[in-house]
């Protein structure tokens, strides 16, 4: 039997009391814009033509709407991983295994900027920068020493780098191997989104097309040699954080993956055989529903689109496995302890989103790098959230709701409709070439600053329930001894080492790039033969050119 | 006769290595949209680059964006560069992420103001516009 329409309710019960009592805003709509419905019932979903079968499935099953796992957090948690690193990889190193003592169940490793860029900490173009935003990684000594007395068998390890992806994973790959770690133990992710960084986060080096050929040499060399390593983490976080919508999120993150599976796929690789080590990486805002139902929306996007798009055929290459970050962009400096709630309510849209990892950013990254007490306290909120508040007992605790149904509804719809503009440019690549994404995402920016400057969008602490405290003082910096140490290990690696094998493993890679043949082994060689980070990006600099940047506002 | 008098002439330049453009590229266009001739250099500039920019559009002000962490060790060398160009009335205007007990020193080397996370680009632009003199053509 048909549910009686909202337009009945809206006549008899709603208008009357609206005149009594009117609505505090003209229109409401989620953070990222949809208009929102006074409430939600049965008849949007039969009018949407909703069905269950289709549209959710069960926990486990195609299309994943409801989560990936059939028994989702009851069986495991999600992952509890801070991104960390700072200073140097020994102080790094003693940070992870603080963080691991605490009960943080996986690492995440932040790597400083030069390390991201391919330079080494003494290049001058890296002034300022050693080990402020991460750990300085430029040898296998330094790579050895970020790892000490953490068990590579068991811990599994996510690295945040990209154009400098290759040459981390080989870093990584040859401790293992001195330690005598079999490579098929090897478990982690490594971000290798270049396409987000032209996007987005702007660590590129390479220009598109050869930044391409060296993700795909990495699908190829894992599939190969490390079955339990996920090979690309497709970031929309970036995105997200430059000012994207969350249909825009989900949709510049899905033109990238297919940007890469088509890639891999026409490189002669099995889409079955990689797809499954695919892995994603999302924003969780401040729209508590808006983000859940974000998330519901991703699962059920990437199955049709590895379905429809790519045929494949293992229900593994149609699961979408995403960590979670909570949004750097919503930490106001004013009044940071308020940030404490952020964060902990974008970690419940996360959980509620049932996602498979997670970090919770810090009170006081709006002034400066986090102090430990604050990311003790992000990790504690992530564990107050998993043992104390029943919301990990139930798989896809939202499923049902009609509200929740109809924004997950809409959010893929509005997603298929930015794919389908990014189709018709030539794909994401083409897209980014022609400052597409860029362009849309820079007038959500605006927009958004916009309506919080004319106070249409409330900030509490900024445009809201001001006081007129100073921000506090944050952490003071990283000291400048421990650059000047990164210095003097680089100079004795490259004295010590046998010069004449790093200078023919460099120049097999010259050959190696040139050719087109797979560099990875070739980078291995030269990470193993204490070549540096900023000499292995050099050759691959000379061989592909640098990407510029056509700045436009 | 009235003499013609030139735009308010604004570098927005991105110092250090991060990535971050959301907040230059805002306050770019705030600033075109009230009425500058902004020249906006793009991510990853080196402090000689943003002097050479800033001597090159002959600007009256300069916003740098940094939010990698680098700003004590690279704003001194911009300071310094702008000194030997004879560049020491422009406005010297930065954002991003930069602690508040860095602002104190970096107001001593010269810095004009701070406008961190939160603040609006109409107060940016009043205190531009507070500041700089619109000056005739030369």
């Amino acid at each position: 039997m048909p549910s009686r329409s909202k337009r009945e309710w809206r006549e008899e019960t709603l208008r009357p009391a609206l005149e009594r009592r009117p609505e505090r805003l003209p229109a409401f709509a989620t953070e990222s814009g949809l208009e929102q419905d006074a409430v939600y019932a049965p008849s949007d979903l039969e009018e949407a033509g909703f069905d269950y079968r289709r549209d959710l499935g069960d926990p486990g099953e195609a299309p994943y709407t409801r989560g990936v796992q059939p028994n989702m957090y009851r069986g495991r948690l999600w992952t509890m991983r801070q991104y960390s690193g700072y200073s140097t990889a020994k102080e790094s190193n003693r940070r992870y295994r603080y963080l691991l003592a605490q009960g943080q169940t996986g690492l995440s490793v932040a790597f400083d900027l030069p390390t991201q860029l391919g330079y080494d900490s003494d290049n001058p173009i890296a002034q300022g920068e050693v080990g402020k935003v991460g750990a300085p990684i430029c040898h296998l000594d330094d790579m050895e020493e970020l790892l000490e007395g953490i068990p590579l068998d068991r811990v599994s390890a996510s690295m945040t780098i990209n154009a400098t992806a290759s040459v981390l994973l080989c870093l990584y790959v040859a401790v293992a191997r001195k330690r005598g770690v079999a490579l098929s133990e090897l478990s982690g992710t490594l971000q290798n989104d270049i396409l987000k960084e032209y996007i987005a986060r702007g660590t590129y080096i390479y220009p598109p097309q050869p930044s391409m050929r060296l993700v795909v040499d990495v699908f190829k060399h894992c599939s190969a040699h490390l079955p339990k390593w996920n090979t690309i983490s497709v970031s929309g976080y970036h995105m997200r954080e430059a000012g994207a919508t969350a249909a825009q999120e989900l949709a510049f993150t899905f033109a990238n993956a297919i940007e890469y599976v088509g890639a891999a796929v026409n490189a002669g690789l099995d889409v079955d055989a990689f797809s499954g080590r695919v892995s994603f990486f999302f924003a969780a805002h401040n729209d508590l529903f808006e983000e859940a139902a974000k998330f519901r929306a991703a699962r059920r996007l990437w199955a049709r689109i590895m379905k429809e798009r790519f045929h494949a055929r293992s229900p593994r290459s149609m699961k979408l496995r995403f960590h979670t970050q909570t949004a750097g962009v919503t930490l106001t400096a004013q009044q940071p302890d308020n940030n404490v709630v952020r964060t902990t309510v974008q970690a419940l849209s996360a959980v509620l989103g049932g996602a498979q990892s997670l970090h919770v950013n810090s009170r006081d990254e709006a002034l400066s790098l986090p102090s430990e007490e604050s990311v003790q306290l992000s990790l504690r909120a992530q564990q107050i959230l998993a043992h104390e508040t029943g919301v990990a007992d139930v798989a896809d605790p939202l499923g049902g709701s009609y509200y929740v149904e109809d924004l997950t509804r809409r959010l893929e719809e509005a997603a298929l409709e930015h794919i389908d503009r990014i189709d018709a440019l030539g794909g994401a690549v083409a897209a980014l070439e022609q400052g597409y994404q860029m362009g849309e995402i820079h007038q959500a920016a605006f927009r958004h600053q916009m309506e919080v400057e004319e106070g249409r969008r409330a900030i509490v602490g900024v445009n809201r329930y001001v006081t007129g405290e100073p921000p506090p003082r944050g952490r003071t910096g990283v000291d400048r001894e421990a650059s000047l140490r990164q210095m003097a290990r680089l100079r004795r690696v490259r004295a010590e080492r046998d010069g004449a094998a790093a200078g023919s493993a460099l120049s097999r890679l010259a050959d190696v790039a040139r050719s087109g043949d797979n560099t990875v082994e070739a980078i291995l060689e030269c990470v193993e033969s204490y070549c540096t980070l900023g000499e292995i990006c050099d050759v691959f600099r000379g061989v592909f050119g640098e990407h510029r940047e056509t700045a436009s506002v | 006769m009235l003499e013609r008098r030139r735009k308010i002439r604004v570098l927005v330049a991105k110092p250090g290595l991060d990535g971050h453009d959301r907040g230059a590229k805002v306050i770019a266009r705030s600033l075109r949209d009230a009425g500058m001739e902004v020249i906006y250099t793009g991510i990853r500039q080196t402090p000689q680059m943003i002097v050479e920019a800033a001597v090159q559009e002959d600007v009256d002000v300069i916003g740098l964006s940094i939010l990698s962490g680098a700003h004590m060790e690279l704003f001194p060398e911009i300071l310094a560069g702008l000194r030997e160009n004879g560049m020491e009335d422009v406005l010297l205007l930065a954002g991003g992420i930069i602690p508040v007990e860095d602002h104190e020193p970096l107001g001593e080397m010269g810095l004009n103001g701070i406008f961190g996370p939160g603040s609006s680009t109409k107060d940016i632009v009043k205190f531009i516009k507070d500041t700089v003199e619109e000056r005739p053509f030369s």
